[in-house]
């Protein structure tokens, strides 16, 4: 299945022009199948965060190609023209913190992307409701944001990366705020909704206690990505 | 779609509504400037209809007598009363003077009334209590605005008068109550001259040989009493056989000695256009300062609020939300702003209005107005942290 995912070819990002330029993608190369989670690695600075930014549509890339989907978003300075319908409709995105929509409650900081899309309030709100009964959060739909803990914010974010079936998400330093349990409780929930939706996640991480439950990881030093086997670990908890 | 503005001020109502009811108070205060206008206009009009004239016959030269000082002779109303078309013409003075009142003063116009009866031009023509002046000294009908009741003494000058009848909202152009007397005691205490003025007028016209003749007897007396009577008034208010063209009259009148006319037209454009132009301005040029103070505070509450939202403006972007979702939310939330503030103004002002010393005339004109210009304040106001919110890169959601 390597023609939807993601598929990354040759990608480079340089900021800045001449003396100032700084070259903080120089050749990254990657694929995730759908239903695959994999994790990125990579010490300050070595271009995660660029890495990201061109995969959520935000940034463009200098050259290189990408493919996200079975769509070709870049191919060397071409691109797609809508990048804010590609984000909602193809990209979903879990952050370090949950960054839900404080004036909107869980059902609705959920439906909201399908809402977003154009569907009606109430087959977006039942697509809500049915990913927020997956994450086991259900019970707390009409709660707002504030009320709720780190961990059912996180699952809540969760829902809303998965509202509009996105064949990609991802996630950056989903568990950094989290304890021990809580993130692998994260990680085995993403790994659950790839293998459930057909999706691809890249987490973006530093976190130790989860590295070893990737199967594939990329590292990434000075812009260039080197793709290693992971432990694969079992997660506790998964049937 | 749901409202995103509409949820977010649910959520932060108290914010909203606290700010709301601040800006909806001076929104207030401009509702009631406007109605400060309206009721100083009604006013002129209150006495001109009030006044039962179609023309105003006053001293050549003169916008009298309500905007300037004029002064005729007390007869020439019988000429008026020769001109083809004029039903009545009667003579009427005005003097704005401080009555005493128990140990408070009251400014009110005194209003001397040809002597008539009812209906004469100059005449009130509705009481609200009492009856009408029916004998020819120190009767008075006086506006409850005054506070005079029934039975009330008035002292003028240096008589006394009974309080008749009442009479409502028969007000001077700059909103004084009325004060009705008969005509002779009016031109006594308006053109009166002291004791002392008297007596030395006496001793000067008695101490001159042409008016002092051995030979003829009678004449000092008759020249002392010419010079102490007091022949005019202030005006002639004619009233017209309908049909007849105000405009004819005038000229007719236009074309005597010392006497020139205006209609009920031209008397309003002295009232509204001369007499209180100056306070016209004075009130637009508060309402301008008003309108900047509003649109300031709304910018600013809004710019304010929307900094406070640029994390969550950022997230809405990176999710695909338009940006003409995020500037319609920003423009609906300084909309409900002004609405809110409106709401409260106009309850404010409608609840304050009849407190005020003078006519306060709140029309629904002006609330209309007041609304549109509300809104597109708030519009204007909001532009800037719209284009603060626009401004906000998705990449930011997705942070370093
Ligand atoms: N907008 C920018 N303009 C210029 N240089 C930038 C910009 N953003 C990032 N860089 C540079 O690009 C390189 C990669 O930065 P990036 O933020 O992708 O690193 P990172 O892997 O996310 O680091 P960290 O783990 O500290 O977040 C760095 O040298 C950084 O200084
Ligand atoms: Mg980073």
């Amino acid at each position: 299945m390597t023609d939807s995912g993601i598929i990354i070819e040759g990608l480079r990002k340089r900021y800045g022009e001449g003396d100032t330029a700084v070259d903080a993608l120089r050749g990254v190369n990657m694929h995730v199948s759908p239903g695959e989670v994999i994790g990125l690695i990579g010490p300050s600075g070595s271009g995660k965060s660029t890495l990201l930014k061109c995969l959520g549509a935000v940034t463009d890339p200098t050259a290189g190609r990408m493919t996200l989907g079975g769509e070709v978003i870049y191919d060397e300075g071409w691109r797609i023209r809508d990048l804010r319908a590609l984000r909602r409709d193809k990209i979903g995105f879990v952050f370090q913190s949950p960054y839900l929509i404080p004036f909107l409650d869980v059902t609705d900081n959920v439906a909201l992307l399908p809402m977003l899309a154009g569907n009606a309030n109430a087959a977006a709100r039942g697509r809500a409701r049915e990913l927020l009964e997956a994450l086991d959060v259900a019970h707390r739909d009409k709660a707002m944001p504030s009320q709720l803990s780190g961990g059912e914010q996180q699952r809540v974010a969760i829902a809303r990366a998965l509202a509009n079936h996105p064949p990609v998400i991802l996630a950056d330093e989903p568990t950094a705020p989290l304890d021990s349990e809580r993130a692998l409780t994260v990680i085995r929930i993403l790994n659950q909704m790839a293998r459930q939706y057909h999706t691809a996640i890249i987490v973006v991480t530093h976190d130790e206690k989860i590295i070893p439950t990737f199967r594939r990881i990329y590292h990434i030093r000075d812009g260039v990505t080197h793709e290693e086997e992971g432990e694969g670990r079992e997660l506790p908890g998964t049937p | 779609m749901i409202s995103l503005a509409g949820r977010d001020i649910l959520h932060g109502w108290g914010k909203f509504v606290f700010t709301g009811v601040g800006l909806g108070l001076l929104i207030g205060v401009t509702l009631t400037m406007a109605g400060v206008y309206r009721g100083m206009v009604d006013d002129g009009k209150a006495l001109l209809d009030n006044s039962g004239a179609d023309l105003w016959v006053v001293q050549r030269d003169t916008l009298g007598p309500y905007a300037e000082a004029s002064s005729i002779a007390d007869d020439r109303y019988r000429d008026l009363l020769a001109l083809p078309g004029v039903r009545a013409a009667a003579n009427v003075t005005y003097l704005t003077m401080q009555l005493k009142r128990g140990a408070r003063e009251v400014r009110a116009m005194v209003v001397g009334i040809a002597p008539q009866g009812p209906g004469t031009p100059g005449w009130p023509a509705h009481l609200v209590a009492g009856r009408h002046i029916t004998r020819s000294h120190y009767e008075a009908v006086a506006d409850i605005a005054t506070g005079f009741q029934l039975g009330d003494r008035i002292r003028i000058r240096r008589q006394h008068y009974t309080v008749v009848g009442q009479t409502r909202r028969m007000v001077s152009s700059s909103g004084d109550p009325m004060v009705f007397i008969p005509l002779r005691d009016a031109q006594q205490a308006q053109f009166l001259k002291d004791n002392d003025a008297i007596a030395q007028q006496r001793r000067r016209t008695s101490e001159n040989p042409a008016f002092n003749r051995p030979g003829v007897p009678g004449l000092l007396e008759a020249a002392i009493d010419a010079q102490s009577s007091n022949p005019s008034v202030n005006a002639v208010l004619v009233r017209l056989d309908p049909g007849a063209r105000p405009d004819e009259a005038r000229e007719a009148v236009r074309r005597w000695e010392h006497l020139t006319a205006y209609t009920r037209h031209e008397m309003e454009e002295i009232l509204v256009g001369k007499l209180i132009a100056t306070s016209a301005r004075q009130i637009g040029m508060f309402l301008a300062i008003l309108a900047v103070v509003s649109a300031a505070i709304v910018a600013f509450i809004i710019y304010t609020l929307t900094l406070g939202k640029i994390r969550e403006i950022a997230v809405l972007k990176l999710i695909g939300a338009r940006d003409r979702s995020i500037a319609w939310m920003i423009l609906q939330q300084a909309l409900g702003l002004g609405l809110i503030g409106f709401t409260v103004g106009k309850v404010a002002a409608t609840f304050w209005a009849p407190a005020f010393p003078k006519y306060v005339l709140l029309v629904p004109e002006d609330s209309l107005r007041g609304a549109l210009a509300v809104a597109l304040i708030c519009a204007l106001a909001s532009l800037v942290a719209i284009r603060a919110a626009l401004r906000v890169d998705p990449a930011e959601a997705i942070g370093g």
